[in-house]
């Protein structure tokens, strides 16, 4: 069992919850198990199958797409945070 | 959120802020708390407004702002220790209008609050308050109080 931190504005999708424990062997594997248990997530953190670009999930200090992306391996007891990237501008 | 209170304080160190960064885009966040009581329950009190670097590339500053993903964990950590929440951002369009373009909308954050403030030839102007998706765009009320009127909004009870 991992735990996936999940930031501020998306906890209104967890019941206000800010740490969520998921199963799986993977980060993907991780992020499957917290889009079932909160659904309402799934829009804000993926486009199709893919992590939505704006979207960084980090173990540590490591962003998992400088390391294996989705199929980066966890261990039991690994937390996971997801960041998301904030930006914008005039156009 | 129906209505967002910021001190005359708070506001000048936003708009020196990003008086400065000009003519490139200047942000910052916005820590602060929820209060039951006053006006409805859902409205904002903005604790403190914490400036931040723009990280985009420095062509494109002048129309972009990016902010780290290692300056939103410092943050959120903070405002976790300190019992507040990070509950939005502020940005400044230089000589543009201070509403959400297609570029704000298609990177919105849900239950999130963007400030954006109208920065024309260097002076800060217009300061305005989004809740942005895709979609959609609802403007809130941004209440600049007095120092004081502050401190006694400050003294409500807060629910986080």
């Amino acid at each position: 069992m991992a735990k996936i931190r999940i930031p501020t504005p998306l906890r209104a999708f967890t019941g206000g919850a800010a740490d969520i424990d998921v199963a799986g062997a993977t980060v993907g594997a991780a992020l499957s198990s917290l889009v079932e248990q909160h659904p309402e997530l799934r829009d804000h953190l993926f486009e199709k199958d893919e992590l939505r670009s704006f979207v960084n999930v980090f173990i540590g200090d490591e962003d998992i797409r400088f390391l294996q992306g989705l199929d980066t391996e966890i261990a039991a007891g690994e937390s996971l945070r997801i960041i998301p990237s904030i930006a914008g501008g005039r156009g | 959120m129906s209505r967002i209170y910021l001190s005359e304080s708070q506001n000048r160190r936003i708009s020196a802020h990003l008086e400065s960064a000009y003519p490139h885009e200047g942000a910052g966040f916005l820590l602060g708390h929820f209060v039951d009581g006053y006006i409805a329950a859902t409205d904002v009190v903005i604790d403190d407004v914490i400036p931040s670097e723009n990280s985009s590339a420095e062509d494109e500053r002048h129309h972009r702002f990016v902010m780290t993903p290692q300056a939103w964990m410092r943050l959120e950590d903070e405002a976790d220790r300190r019992g507040l929440r990070l509950v939005g951002c502020f940005h400044s369009h230089p000589d543009a209008p201070a509403i959400p373009s297609a570029f704000d909308r298609e990177h919105a954050l849900p239950n999130f609050l963007y400030m954006i403030v109208s920065v024309n030839a260097g002076r800060a102007g217009e300061l305005r308050s989004w809740e942005i998706s895709r979609d959609n765009q609802v403007e809130h009320i941004c209440a600049v109080v007095s120092d004081d009127e502050w401190r006694k909004i400050m003294k409500w009870q807060t629910v986080n």
